[in-house]
């Protein structure tokens, strides 16, 4: 539908020649465009409102009371993946969860897969590679962030954390927090997330746009055995290279995820994409030096360095299995 | 009425302070915004997510921006107590 609408404006309206290559990309850019933002908007319009019924400190109560048979691992990476992330929470959360009485790996878990798996990856994600890439894409965030987590958990890190944070856990404060009821309505609700979805989109829109043109202008401008050549399935230093590459690469899922798509059809394998993906949007340096405040190096550098084995093991499983 | 923002400074809680100290000049409230940059000062409130909203030391709430309308609403809510 969308794509006869753009269609009608481009070859009825304004008359453009329907066999140029350009107007193709022009058409294909604008198709892409309005068909993610649409998407975008629906994806954080259901997480926000999810999000409305399922705080994080009904979460964190979640976690810490029930008894979850091992499964916290998978359900802590399961919450961090429905909650909509925002980098500068990660602290005051890492801490509150920690300081609550979560296991260092369980939270780590949670805070791996809060950025792995956001509204905004998800989103991009249907919208370019379509909703099996994207259930793959999710689940395998949601592994991940599980096995890092248990991983870290089993290392014992608790005495690499900044001393500041050692005094606060030891501490106890009294809680002190009474909100004030939150009566709104179904209705109020939606209006509310539909609110944070605009202004979410409003935040990256402009990456969107940069990032579809790159992706345009590859798909029209470099020769397809361009990236082949240095990324293909046999080469087996590929997949930590885009590894390595992605984790200071830190763009929002909304540049890169246009780009990678391009690169697939170029024929980089979807495995060795998914890793890069993953270590673009997953370990980043500004999360890092958000990290940096509650935890030594030593506990940072481990942290990235299991999470971005995960991914690996992950990349080359999926270039195995598919 | 004092009524503390707290965060580290990203967009969100840039916006949530400029909104407060816009509602607290429509109502003429006599109140004092300031903003809590410092980490360890913000772990104090016991908080999980940021921006927060505290008035007279007590949590409001946490990690989202009400519209400026709301806010007004909540300040009057406060300062008639």
């Amino acid at each position: 539908m969308i794509q006869e609408l753009v269609h009608i404006i481009l070859y009825n309206w304004l008359g453009m020649d329907a066999t140029s290559k350009l107007v193709m990309a022009v058409d294909f850019f604008f198709y892409d465009t309005i068909k993610i933002l649409i998407l975008l908007y629906l994806v954080s319009m259901v997480m926000n409102f999810v999000n409305t019924y399922l705080p994080i400190e009904k979460i964190r109560s979640f976690l810490l009371n029930k008894n979850l048979f091992g499964f916290q691992y998978l359900l802590a990476s399961f919450f961090g993946a429905v909650t909509p992330f925002c980098s500068c929470s990660s602290v005051p959360l890492f801490i509150g969860f920690v300081k609550g009485g979560i296991p260092l790996g369980v939270t780590f878990s949670f805070l791996i897969t809060s950025p792995l798996v956001n509204e905004v990856a998800v989103a991009m994600f249907i919208g370019i590679f379509g909703f099996k890439v994207t259930a793959i894409y999710v689940a395998s965030g949601i592994l991940v962030g599980m096995f890092a987590g248990f991983v870290l958990g089993k290392l014992n890190q608790e005495k690499y954390l900044s001393d500041w944070v050692k005094d606060i856990l030891n501490k106890s404060i009294s809680n002190q927090r009474t909100y004030i009821a939150e009566t709104n309505s179904i209705f109020q609700k939606i209006s509310i997330a539909s609110r944070e979805s605009l202004q979410i989109i409003k935040g990256i829109f402009i990456y969107i746009l940069i990032g579809i043109a790159i992706g345009a202008a590859i798909h029209g401008y470099i020769p397809n055995d361009f990236f082949v050549q240095y990324i293909s399935r046999d080469n087996l230093f590929a997949i930590p290279m885009a590894v390595i590459v992605g984790i200071p690469l830190y763009s929002n899922a909304a540049g890169i995820i246009p780009i990678i798509q391009v690169l697939v059809t170029k024929g980089i394998p979807l495995g060795t994409a998914l890793a890069f993906m993953m270590a673009v949007v997953g370990l980043s340096l500004p999360e890092a030096m958000l990290l940096k405040k509650v935890m030594q190096i030593r506990l940072l550098v481990t942290f990235f360095s299991v999470v971005g084995i995960c991914i690996m093991i992950l990349g080359y499983f999926f270039n195995m299995i598919l | 009425m004092k009524i503390k923002i707290l965060g580290t400074g990203c967009q969100k809680c840039v916006t949530l302070e400029y909104q407060t100290q816009t509602a607290v000049n429509q109502l003429q409230l006599d109140a004092t915004v300031e903003k809590v940059t410092d980490m360890n000062e913000i772990m104090k409130y016991d908080i999980l997510s940021t921006p927060a909203l505290v008035i007279d030391e007590q949590v409001i709430f946490t990690g989202k921006v009400p519209k400026t309308e709301e806010i007004k609403e909540i300040l009057t809510q406060y300062s008639t107590k």
